[in-house]
């Protein structure tokens, strides 16, 4: 295995989100952005294959340019190259549309093995990682919660909620990465000195990957679904809050209702 | 002309899960709105006569691809099959499960077709006038509903979070013949190979199942916290469950999880314990039809949605109730 590319997503941190309860709108502001935690456990597993084999990890991301700060992180953890796809082409995209652009930029890169991460946080669809592999034509193998090599043969163990498969693959293959399951690794203080004074993101553009890929499937327009409308949930009406009440007198309130509902 | 509302039957060893059941239940409504029938497909290896069951639960159609390529659950003749079937009859609407399986195989057969897919909806409803699929979902970590379209592309398809539809009632009056499909599988699609199949022995009850759930929180202090927590469990017949919180420290395994990274529960009683109730949590359990919380935090989000809401000690409130339970039943 001479190849690894990484995708990742930069995303912003959807625990650290909280809503106006004036307006019910979101609050973005000063939510941080951070690589996607299964995408940085996709890291973290390339890099373990690198540390086995010699292998060179690109991490490739599609985003705007802020994401550079995503791909500086995973030069610091200790990728080898980053690749940031940009350009208001792309914006608008559904997964369909984003896998569309991601497999274009991937066709002009040497790979052996591509992980990405199994769902980003902000989405969390799933449905990225397994489309880039139809794109490109390879098997991909999606919940994978450890992968090791065996000569030229990949073993890959994926969950399946009431079992695990262990799986043996031969590249080229596309796998996506668990999160709970991989600690990923720190920045080393020369990782990121060499991420920002070694190494560089080379940024393409649509004009890089126009070889590859039918402009009708890129951005808004290249996508099959279409956000009709978004909203905050319906405030359920409260039920009651009993504050200065005894613990008796808690457990008499909670088996009356428990009596009420015909739970008992 | 793409016609029919069609659900992806998933069957592990055999089995039909859950979740065919209760898409089948969704179908037979958006089937109604369009005047038209819902049909169920079954892959798997020696499948034809259990899939005879999902006539009696509202399926009009069934088709079964019975191959044996299709043993266990591997990505490409899966998607092999249901791409024959999709191409062959030309669906209007394709529902998949949101399982480990169901979120494997609709991606790839998204791309194949060339069509879209929404992920996880946990809502589906007929657009009165433009006859459209409307696929709503949390998304943001569940802080927002997205309502998702797929206008131009057939069949619209979706994945569907385990436990948020209703089954019909079985109705073994209802069958037909189900019809064997031919997806031209052969050996030569299994591009990977499983060394091995090892299902979990730890017996875990599953908490989509259960009628009572009581959930700890990082309230409860501890992975001992859960022993009081089980025993009341115990004796309202049901199951235990936990936030996020205790998953990550580490006091119980994931099987237990309630919310938007873990599943969606909505049993007939839901007792929250030392739970703050952060969205992501009351993504996977506000339905529940009965909630009832215990926090010391009178500012705890829990109480925004709980029918009763205690500020209060867990540790002591949860071992009375448990006891005043026992005395009722003598």
């Amino acid at each position: 295995m001479k190849n690894i590319l990484v995708c990742v997503k930069q995303v912003p941190d959807t625990t650290e989100v909280k809503l106006d309860p004036k307006t019910g709108t979101l609050i973005r502001d000063g939510v941080p952005s951070i690589i996607n935690p299964d995408d940085k456990a996709g890291i973290e597993i390339a890099l373990q294959l690198k540390e086995k084999t010699g292998a060179k990890v690109t991490v490739l991301s599609m985003g705007p340019m802020q994401a550079d700060i995503a791909m500086r992180e995973a030069l610091a953890m200790g990728c080898d190259e980053a690749v940031l796809l940009s350009g208001r082409e792309f914006a608008g995209s559904d997964t369909w549309a984003t896998s569309s652009a991601i497999a274009a930029a991937i066709k002009n890169l040497p790979y052996d093995l591509i992980i990405a991460g199994r769902q980003a946080i902000d989405g969390d669809t799933a449905q990225v990682g397994p489309q880039i592999a139809e794109h490109l034509n390879i098997p991909h193998i999606s919940y994978v919660a450890d992968a090791n090599v065996e000569g030229d043969t990949l073993v890959v163990k994926r969950d399946f909620e009431d079992r695990y498969h262990m799986i043996e693959a031969k590249t080229p293959l596309l796998l996506t990465a668990l999160g709970e399951t991989t600690e990923p690794r720190y920045m080393s203080v020369g990782g990121i000195y060499d991420a920002y004074r070694e190494k560089e993101v080379k940024v393409w553009s649509y004009e890089d990957v126009k070889d590859n890929v039918d402009p009708a499937n890129l951005g808004l327009k290249g996508s099959p679904t279409r956000v009709k409308k978004s909203f905050t949930k319906p405030v359920k009406a409260a039920g009651v809050l009993h504050e200065d009440v005894s613990a008796d007198e808690a457990v008499d309130l909670i088996i009356s209702k428990l009596q009420e509902k015909y739970i008992i | 002309m793409s016609k029919n509302v069609y659900v992806y039957a998933e069957q592990r060893d055999g089995v039909f899960q859950k979740v065919a059941y209760e898409l089948i239940g969704k179908a037979k409504e958006l089937a109604q709105d369009l005047d038209q029938k819902v049909v169920a497909v079954a892959l798997g290896d020696k499948i034809t006569h259990a899939a005879k069951e999902l006539f009696s639960y509202g399926a009009d159609q069934v088709i079964v691809v019975d191959h044996p390529t299709l043993l266990e659950y591997l990505t490409e003749p899966f998607t092999k099959a249901m791409y024959a079937v999709i191409k062959a009859k030309d669906p209007e609407i394709v529902l998949y499960g949101a399982t480990a399986i169901g979120r494997d195989l609709a991606p790839r057969v998204s791309a194949r077709v060339h069509t879209g897919l929404t992920a996880d909806c946990t809502k589906l409803e007929i657009d009165a006038e433009t006859k459209g699929l409307m696929m709503t979902r949390p998304a943001f970590g569940g802080n927002i509903m997205a309502t998702i379209i797929c206008p131009d592309y057939r069949p619209q398809m979706a994945t569907v979070r385990p436990g948020v539809m209703k089954a019909l009632e079985k109705d073994a009056s209802q069958t037909g013949e189900v019809e064997v499909f031919d997806a031209g599988l052969s050996e030569n699609d299994v591009n990977l190979k499983i060394r091995e199949v090892v299902k979990e022995t730890k017996k875990v009850a599953d908490i989509t199942e259960a009628k009572v759930l009581v959930s700890g929180g990082r309230g409860i202090g501890g992975a001992e916290g859960f022993a009081a927590l089980k025993e009341l469990a115990d004796e309202l017949g049901g199951e235990i469950s936990s936030s996020r919180a205790c998953v990550d420290a580490g006091w119980i395994i994931r099987d237990h999880q309630v919310g938007q990274t873990g599943k969606t529960v909505r049993p007939d009683a839901y007792i929250a314990c030392g739970i703050s109730g952060a969205i992501q949590h009351a993504a996977g359990m506000e339905d529940s039809e009965l909630i009832i919380a215990i926090n010391k935090n009178n500012t705890a989000p829990i109480f925004d949605i709980a029918d009763v809401g205690i500020v209060g000690d867990v540790d002591v409130i949860v071992p009375k109730l448990t006891e005043a339970l026992k005395k009722i039943k003598g």
